[in-house]
């Protein structure tokens, strides 16, 4: 009977096939499939710095107090109605919006709204190592650490139940910015105080209780993550019964899962499929330019590469517009500084310096390289939008520096052991970059090349010039961006001067997803969000 | 019978002690520390070493070591995975249903479409029938699984549409696990738009069975056919002609059982075939089944479950081959001397 009921599956299975329209308008509105890159480390991005799991956490969990337009990259509301600054840019003052209601879970059901507990507990959690939450999951707060900011807030105060004010110890003009990132996430401190009284205060980062358009279902590791619907979302109607990340690593692969309609929206299609969705009537294609920096570093902790004269004249023994044209095939910027035209602070006059290996031989002559001189060059093993091949790009720049008697070899680790190697200073260059987390321009100077950078391992070329740490501190001094604008400008002289890394382009973000969903929006920095998309019927 | 019985379960015992004493003997081989591979924790404290190394016996020598993994692996304690930290077991119990149900498939279609065609062939034997579908069996006998699973993902999926390319069921529904055969799960799910969900199931299950039955339908039919062949030719069915039977009466009633009964258990055979074939289209079509489950484990190094998997896909090999073997015994009892010789 069994096998006859078998035998019967597998032919109605066969005559099925064909004639069946799978696509049922209405049971597919019921959710959207994301095909993501990989699993997230945590579901608290306070506590991983990778897109992968701000994608997963950031925007569709959870809400900050700020949040960023992706259309202009201000600073606008979210859990926060308004706010107010002091004259002396130290006291900030937060109202908080009212009604916002916490997911409610088979795992966690909240009786009250959001409040200022909540904000004290969530930044308390990563500010205070006396927190009882600090040490949770490993009590690492990388980019919170990164920025120094557990020294900059002096304290956070509850003023009443939905008024938080926040003290500085000295101004900091990109701190709301900070604080409209993917990371500064609010928690529940009820949820948290609930998972500490049951002995269990790890789950808060597993099993998350947030704000956002979504709740968390269920998270299979590498192979999907499924959210549902928050109905009592305060910030208009979500779409979505359902969203689900397919976890899918290939790139090929998405792309066809994306063909096929498995996939609504995609994740990082590759620089070589572009054509084939744009070519594609059913599949759309947004771009918008991305603000990141892909650049060459020189390891200034290595001799010969603490000298800027050595440093300058590799720079001008490559072409970076050949790079340009090989590697990213029209899929991005030619860099003239660290900042990608988008940033407000882009400065169009800036000095650049330009192709001319004759010159870059003199100056390596004076500097007393001999000819025959051998480095290597780094070159990051996975693909990025900032740089999509490095591999090939190093095989360029080992081609242009043979001609000025440079000889090149290139090296690659597996990712994990190329960022540990990197980290311990073990390369002469390496060719990586940088995506920002915020449109403030400071989220490019100060983490790529400030002394303190150097310690929580994102200034990739070990340079540290107090002269440098100072213009940018300084700029961050002053809210008009007029006067930061004067100071960034002296940084980038002093940059081209000293060229402690080569920048070369600033890629393009794109997006693709099948014809018919509403409302994906390209956020230039920051995870991706799905809580006003929707689907209209075919 | 119950000799044959006897000899079989013993066999099929003695197998499993081996298969358990090879995977002990792997978490000895395998890089890193056996305490380790065994129980797949990262242990941190020097307690919880301690305590690990009680669970095991790791310090009373290898026989009681081993004594006590049989023991464990036995009760299901089969260690945790390194990378996920779920427990093996758990975590098999949920993935090889999944290549059962497409293996189980598979088979079922192949001996559908195999058997018809063999006999076929064997009944027009050298016409240009069997030459025809003699052919078309080689070819798809030499295609490797892989390549014949991306080709069919590049017509019927891509080129065509329609037909998805991954996993067992659109991850929009949500389907509580329960035996972890999926057509079966849906059945008994509490859920809306029951058909619907079937039929998404069913599409999903389309290409990894065509991919997997294309290969072993062409072993089926070579088998057939070769059986026909020499059942047809021999003394008997002479006899029955000669006593003025029709063609079709002499098949059905003398070729087709004498035909089938000697390659029963060569068919049956075919399902350890098809199940490690059904790892690697599995890995093809994102199937979700112990191949791929198994596939990751190697890559990320995870001993434990590799041990664990290495495990469970052996002894389900051992165990149906042996009871498939007795199955077929107990239906066609043949003589004692072929039982012997056939060991």
């Amino acid at each position: 009977m069994k096998n006859r009921t078998c035998l019967g599956l597998m032919l109605s299975c066969i005559v099925s096939v064909g004639c069946q329209d799978l696509n049922d308008a209405e049971v597919k509105q019921k959710g959207l499939i994301y095909c993501s890159e990989g699993s997230p480390v945590t579901f608290n991005p306070q506590l991983d710095i990778s897109g992968t799991t701000a994608d997963a956490a950031a925007h569709q969990l959870y809400n900050g107090l700020l949040d960023f337009d992706p259309e202009t990259s201000k600073v606008i509301p979210a859990l926060a109605d308004s706010w107010l600054v002091s004259e002396d840019g130290l006291t900030y003052t937060f109202q908080l919006r009212k009604d916002v209601q916490f997911h409610q879970t088979d795992y966690f059901t909240p009786t009250r709204p959001f409040n200022a507990d909540d904000v004290l507990f969530s930044i308390n959690r990563w500010r205070l190592p006396s927190h009882p939450y600090h040490k949770v999951s490993g009590g690492i707060y990388p980019y919170f650490e990164s920025l120094g900011l557990q020294d900059i807030v002096a304290e956070v105060n509850r003023l009443n139940g939905y008024r938080v004010e926040i003290k500085l110890r000295h101004p900091d003009s990109s701190f709301l910015a900070t604080l409209a990132t993917d990371f500064a996430v609010m928690l529940s401190a009820e949820y948290a105080d609930n998972m500490l009284l049951a002995g269990t205060p790890e789950l808060i980062d597993s099993q998350p209780i947030g704000t956002g358009p979504f709740k968390f279902e269920h998270f299979r590791k590498n192979n999907y993550i499924r959210y549902y619907k928050h109905p009592d979302y305060w910030n208009g109607e979500v779409y979505q019964e359902q969203l689900i990340f397919d976890i899918t690593p290939t790139s090929s692969m998405r792309l066809a899962k994306l063909i096929t309609g498995e996939c609504d929206v995609i994740a990082f299609p590759a620089q070589t499929e572009l054509r084939i969705v744009d070519q594609r009537q059913d599949l759309v294609l947004d771009e918008k330019p991305g603000l990141n920096v892909g650049f060459w570093a020189f390891n200034s902790a290595r001799p010969p590469f603490d000298d800027p004269r050595v440093r300058r004249a590799l720079a001008m023994a490559v072409d970076r517009k050949a790079l340009l044209d090989a590697v990213y095939s029209d899929s991005a910027v030619a860099s003239k500084g660290l900042l990608p035209p988008t940033s407000w602070a882009f400065d169009e006059n800036q000095r650049e310096i330009h192709y001319n290996p004759a010159l870059a031989r003199q100056l390596l002559d004076e500097a007393g390289i001999k000819r025959g001189f051998r480095m290597n060059i780094w070159a990051m093993p996975v693909q990025r939008a900032y740089n999509p091949n490095a591999t090939k790009m190093a095989e360029l720049i080992q081609s242009y520096l043979d001609k000025v008697d440079i000889k090149a070899d290139i090296v690659s680790y597996e990712w994990a052991t190329f960022r540990r190697l990197l980290k311990q200073g073990m390369h002469d260059s390496v060719l990586i970059g940088w995506s920002a987390d915020n449109g403030d321009p400071d989220n490019f100077y100060r983490p790529l090349l400030s002394c303190s950078a150097i310690a929580s391992g994102t200034n990739r070329a070990n340079w540290c010039l107090p002269k440098y740490d100072e213009l940018i501190n300084e700029a961050l001094r002053y809210t008009d961006e007029d006067s930061r604008m004067h100071y960034y400008h002296q940084v980038n002289e002093l940059l081209v001067e000293q060229m402690p890394l080569v920048p070369i382009a600033h890629a393009y973000r794109f997006q693709a997803y099948r014809e018919g969903i509403i409302g994906m929006q390209i956020n230039p920095f920051g995870g991706i969000r799905f809580g006003q998309v929707r689907k209209e019927g075919r | 019978m119950f000799v044959y019985l006897g000899r079989r379960l013993n066999l099929l015992f003695i197998t499993l002690l081996i298969l358990c004493i090879a995977s002990y003997t792997l978490a000895f081989l395998f890089p890193g520390d056996p305490l380790t591979n065994l129980s797949g924790n990262p242990t941190t404290s020097d307690d919880q070493t301690q305590q690990l190394r009680m669970m095991y016996a790791l310090d009373n020598g290898y026989i009681a070591g081993f004594w006590q993994y049989l023991k464990l692996t036995l009760s299901g304690e089969w260690g945790q995975s390194l990378t996920s930290q779920n427990p093996i077991f758990s975590d098999i119990c949920q993935f090889l249903p999944a290549s059962l149900e497409l293996s189980l498939y598979a088979m079922a279609v192949s001996l559908l479409i195999g058997i018809p065609l063999g006999i076929v062939a064997g009944l027009n034997h050298r016409r240009y029938t069997d030459m025809g579908i003699l052919s078309v069996s080689l070819i798809g006998f030499s295609m490797p699984v892989f390549w014949l699973a991306l080709l069919l993902i590049l017509v019927f999926a891509l080129q065509w549409g329609g037909l998805p390319m991954s996993g067992r069921v659109s991850l929009i529904y949500d389907i509580p696990h329960q035996t972890g055969f999926m057509l079966v799960d849906i059945l008994r799910a509490d859920i809306a738009n029951k058909q619907q969900v079937l039929m998404d199931a069913l599409h999903h299950l389309f290409l990894p069975t065509l991919a997997l039955s294309i290969v072993t339908s062409s072993l089926v039919i070579r088998l057939t056919r070769r059986s026909v062949i020499n059942v047809m030719g021999s003394d008997y069915i002479k006899a029955a002609y000669a006593k003025g039977l029709s063609r079709t009466q002499v098949f059905w009633h003398h070729g087709m059982k004498n035909a089938l009964l000697p390659i029963m258990p060569q068919l049956a055979m075919q399902f350890t075939v098809l199940l490690t074939n059904a790892m690697i289209v599995e890995v093809i079509f994102s199937w979700p089944g112990i191949g791929e489950w198994m596939i990751q484990a190697i890559y990320q190094r995870d001993f434990p479950a590799i041990r664990g998997g290495m495990l469970a896909v052996s002894a389900l090999v051992v165990i149906v081959t042996i009871s498939v073997d007795l199955l077929i015994r107990m239906i066609y009892p043949l003589s004692k001397k072929q039982l012997h010789a056939q060991v």
